[in-house]
Formats: C-alpha cells, structure tokens, sequence
C-alpha cells in the first residue's frame, strides 16, 4: 500500500491508503478527499482533479505531458507544482506523496 | 441549424413533432433508433454544435471499452456510428440552441422553446442530457458575477457592442486567439492574458496575433488574473500575477475562455422530481414524475442506476414503448425482431 496526503486550503490533512496502480485522482476520490471533482472521471479533459505537489515531490511525480499542460490552462491559479491527479499513477515510489489541494476547481 | 423533413412547422413558426430528444450524446442518439422503430418521429436538441455529447466534447480520441461488441471504440467512431444507424428514421436535428422551456399546452403536448426563441410542440420528450448542459466555465474571482453581462462575455453574440473597448482576452485555445484576431482591430485597446507563452490553438492564429503583438495592436501578458475592479457592473480594470508581481490591466470588457463545464441548467425549473441533481424515474418506463416525460441515461436516477453507456440504451428501449402509447394512443404495439420482421427492416431500409 502506498500513502497519499492531500492537504486542503485551510490545513486539514488527510492520509490515504491505496494501491499502486491506481491514479492519484481516483485514491482520492475512493476516500472522498473534499475538492477533487475529476468532472470529466480522468480523461485529462476538464482539469477540476488539479493539485500542488509538495515542492520536495515535484521531482519524483515528473512533468505534465503536453496534452495536461494544455488542459491545465483551464484551471485556475496555476503554478509550477500544478498537476492533474487523474494524470499521476501511483507508484510504490510515491510512497509518502503530500499535495495540497486548491481553494476552488473553477 | 436546418430541420429536415420529420418535423413540419406550424404557420405560427411552432415546429410539431412526436418526439423531442434534449441532448444528442450516444444515449439521446440510441433513442431515435428504438422510438423510430415504434414509428415516432424524433427532433433532437442539443447545445453543442455536433452531436456525441461528452463522446464528441471531452474524450473524442479516448477509447470506450465496455460497449458490448465493441472491444474498443473511440468516443467519435461511437457517436458517427450511432449517426449512421439512425440514419433510416430522418430525425431532425437542432444544434447550438438551449431548452430553456419546457410547459405542458392544453393539448395536452409539450411546448418546449429554445434560448434562440425556437419553439416546439412534441407529445413526448425524452431528457437525455447527461450531466446537463455545457457551458463556459466560470472563472472563480471574487464578485464576477456582478459584472456577467455587462463587462464579463462569455461569448460574443454581437462585435459591435465591443467597439471602442478596452478589452481584455483571456485563455489560450482557438476561442481566444480568434476573438483577439477579430476584435483588435475595433477595440480601443486589446490584451492577452493567457497563463504561459504558449498557445493551443491553430498554429495559424497564434502567429497572426504574435504578429499584432510585434505591430503594437495587441497587448500580450503572460500570467493570471487574481482580482477584478470596477463599480456598479462595469469593470474597470484587472490586477494580473505575473513572474515579475502585480500589474493592474486596464479592461471595460472582459472575455474569459476557459472551456466549458457541465450544468443541470434548466431543467432543474421544469417542476420534475430530482434526487440531488439528477431526474428521478421509475424503472420500467424510465419516466419522470411528469407524464410523458422520459429521462435516460446519465441524467436520471433510480435504485441500482450506473452512469454507463450501455445502461442508457437499455433505458431507451423501455422508453420507446411507452412512448409509443403516448404517441400512438389507437395503436397495438406488437414486439419484433430486427432480424426477423419484415416491417422493421422496412424501416430500417434494409429491405
């Protein structure tokens, strides 16, 4: 099992238990993590699943590919550590993996 | 969008039909085909400019993998299919318009009109709207609301009313690029806002608008809006975050491109029973509370209802015969195979 931490705007923590294999969008969405929509259920096609990864992850969960850095410019407030969750697949490597999740997905 | 030839239109303009399919997803296209088997005629609506739904507007290029007999299928090989088998029963269609209205006549019909003042008599419809209707997304600033329709556009029904504005665009897909492309050379001032210098859309466009950008006739920005200000509904300028800090963009009419995003819309005002956003229905029938109107697939809701495809198509079968009662009041409905009953492959045109 890996652990996920999803830290929401007003500094609740909330640790997941999950699976590798599955994506990040999805762990959160199993554990009813509050403001994670994933509207469009993981097609990269609507950009409300968006998090900031914790800057000591960044590295270890990688760069969007084209197709989400082009969806992220539907989300607001982007910054360099935005992702997409449901582009993120969780590995055993993610183990411990912080993000923080926005004030609002448009 | 043109009717053809299912539908006829009353001196008053009303256009009569059997039935009115809002949504032209997989689900709402599936239901011309079992209604057409049962003889009623079908005129679809849909708000978006093709048909396919979320098929056509989110997952185009994604393939579907649960549609039984098709190992796998992309969202548009789904929806033109679908086109094609409903072919033979001459549905009309009617896309970019909104039902807004939806009230049963004395006729006992439904008189449905559309956001483009179209109006329809049908005696059935059939919901089939998914997870509502796509509209632009919203940008989350505070009190933008106040300036929607006034300074704010998420669309621009006529270029006129932004001549002489300082006007500020904001995205970076083809809607943004063309609409700065149009508007610079009317518009007092023109800005670009997009969050990184680098652009979705035609490669064409983007260097057109680089090239008014070097010419000096509009005004590139590459950042994001944090906060809008202005009085009384009339903007007045934008405070942007940009890698060098804060600037403050002078704009009296903004247009947000941000994509679009999924509503109930007005269905929610048509009086019908819902259970937290969604139609409820029984499941024999797949009605509403509301006689002789149906909803299908991802918009309803009933005990054990799965958001799939397939299940949308079963639900549309069972519509289709209870429909047909509405429809044909005097008629026996005898049940018959595609494969075997003549009368329908004559429908179908096969024979």
């Amino acid at each position: 099992m890996v652990k996920l931490t999803f830290i929401q705007p007003d500094g609740a923590s909330q640790t997941v238990e999950v699976e590798p294999g599955l994506t990040v969008m999805e762990a959160a969405k199993l554990n009813d993590v509050p403001g994670i929509e994933a509207e469009c259920g993981g097609a990269c096609a609507c950009a409300t699943c968006h998090v900031y990864i914790e800057p000591a992850w960044v590295e270890k969960t990688g760069k969007p590919a084209d197709i989400e850095e082009d969806m992220l410019d539907f989300a607001f407030d982007v910054r360099k550590e935005s992702r997409l969750s449901c582009q993120i697949k969780v590995t055993p490597d993610l183990d411990g993996l912080t993000m923080r999740v926005p004030t609002k997905q448009f | 969008m043109a009717l053809d030839e299912a539908s006829q239109a009353t001196d008053a303009g009303v256009t009569e039909i059997d039935a009115v399919i809002i949504g032209a997803g997989p689900v709402g296209l599936f239901a011309v085909f079992e209604l057409g088997l049962v003889d009623v005629k079908s005129l679809v609506i849909d708000i978006l400019g093709k048909p396919g739904g979320q098929c056509s507007e989110l997952y185009p290029e994604k393939p579907i993998y649960d549609i039984p007999a098709l190992p796998t299928v992309t969202g548009q090989e789904l929806t033109d299919r679908l086109m094609e088998q409903i072919k033979p029963f001459g549905a009309s269609f009617v896309f970019g318009e909104r039902v807004d209205e939806l009230q049963r006549s004395e006729d006992g019909r439904f008189h449905l009109k559309t956001d483009a003042g179209r109006e329809i008599l049908a005696k059935v419809v059939v919901i089939a709207a998914g997870g509502g209707s796509f509209t632009p997304k919203r940008p989350p600033l505070d009190g933008i609301e106040a300036y929607e329709g006034t300074s704010v556009h998420y669309a621009v029904r006529r270029m006129e009313e932004l001549r002489g504005k300082d006007v500020l665009i904001v995205g970076g897909g083809d809607s943004a690029l063309d609409w700065t492309l149009n508007l610079a050379p009317i518009a007092k001032s023109l800005t670009l806002l997009h969050r990184r210098d680098e652009f979705r859309g035609a490669p064409h466009s983007v260097e057109q608008m680089r090239a008014l950008v070097a010419e000096g006739k509009v005004r590139l920005v590459i950042g994001q809006m944090t906060q809008l200000h202005g009085e009384n509904g009339t903007l007045e300028a934008v405070t942007v975050k940009t890698g060098d800090g804060e600037q403050r963009v002078t704009a009296n009419a903004m247009l947000p491109f941000f994509g679009l995003t999924m509503k109930l819309g007005p269905v929610a005002t048509w009086g019908l029973n819902l259970n937290e956003n969604l139609i409820l229905v029984d499941t024999e029938k797949f009605e509403t509370s509301e006689k002789g109107i149906f909803a299908i697939g991802d918009i309803n809701w009933y005990p054990g209802k799965l958001k799939l495809i397939l299940s949308g198509f079963h639900e549309a079968a069972l519509m289709a015969q209870q429909a047909h009662k509405y429809v044909h009041p005097n008629k026996k409905l005898l049940f018959q195979y595609t494969t075997s009953s003549s009368s329908l492959q004559k429908k179908l045109g096969v024979k």
